[in-house]
């Protein structure tokens, strides 16, 4: 028997610090997306997990159990295995693997993401709980602010490596300037 | 350019894929003038059109976006599904 060993989507990075900023990969446990049935309420969600059914743009619960929207009537619930009781209400798809996300820390956070991301990240615009499908160079992403100088941003596995590069590519540049 | 996306916001363009001027599709199931009218002809006007657009790096919506095509302004922008 072959002795297989998991890696992690970003292959075990270690946390990344450049200038004020920091990189890490973020393991969530499950990933599952959850898209609603016009039959049935939304919130069974709050009933399972304790949160409510996202609006657009929105993240709901906190660290270890959040569900954040990702795009029309669909949502993703990260970390927890979903309720039995979701099947009702819920399409569902285990997308655990499909997944690598990255935490992004520090003060400079939006000035790095200002180099990758058309998005408009002011103070007063992308607030705490607030999430935004966009992209990250010329990949896609989904990009949740978890705390005041923090925010997790998922791309597909397969963009990982991709991902990792950019991001600290453009903390690089950002320390360079001083 | 930015598009008012209903349920993102103002998006920039590069989010967004073109597809087609925005037409109603004729309802009978046969071959008919109206399906002629429908695959081939276009009235290429000078001012507002509704056009189908794709938000692919964001919601995944289709759009019915209005454009002046003149200005290149951009009058308005709705979900396709509930047009």
């Amino acid at each position: 028997m072959a002795n297989l060993v998991e890696m992690t989507p970003c292959r075990g990075m270690e946390p990344v610090t450049i200038g004020t900023v920091t990189l890490s990969e973020v393991l969530p446990g499950r990933i599952t997306s959850l898209s609603p049935r016009k039959t049935a309420s939304r919130d069974v969600l709050k009933q399972g997990h304790g949160m409510a059914f996202p609006a657009p743009n929105r993240a709901t619960g906190k660290a270890g159990a959040r569900a954040i929207w990702s795009g029309r009537d669909q949502a993703m619930l990260v970390g927890p295995t979903p309720a039995p009781e979701l099947a009702e209400a819920f399409a569902m798809t285990d997308q655990s693997d499909a997944w690598a996300i990255l935490r992004l820390e520090g003060a400079g956070w939006r000035d790095v993401l200002a180099r990758l991301t058309p998005l408009d990240l002011r103070e007063g615009v992308f607030k705490r709980g607030h999430t935004a499908r966009s992209q990250l160079g010329h990949m896609n992403m989904s990009l949740t602010r978890t705390g005041r100088d923090v925010v997790e941003i998922m791309v597909f596995r397969s963009m990982a490596e991709t991902a990792v590069h950019e991001l600290t590519g453009a903390m690089t540049g950002l320390a360079a300037r001083g | 350019m930015r598009l008012p996306c209903p349920l993102c916001g103002d998006r920039d363009h590069r989010e967004f894929t073109y597809r087609s001027v925005a037409l109603d599709r004729p309802a009978d199931e046969g071959w008919s003038d109206a399906w002629n009218d429908y695959i081939h002809l276009r009235d290429n006007p000078a001012g507002p059109q509704d056009e189908l657009w794709w938000h692919g790096a964001g919601c995944g919506a289709w759009l019915v976006v209005t454009r002046d095509t003149k200005t290149h302004e951009v009058l308005g922008a709705k979900l396709a599904g509930e047009s």
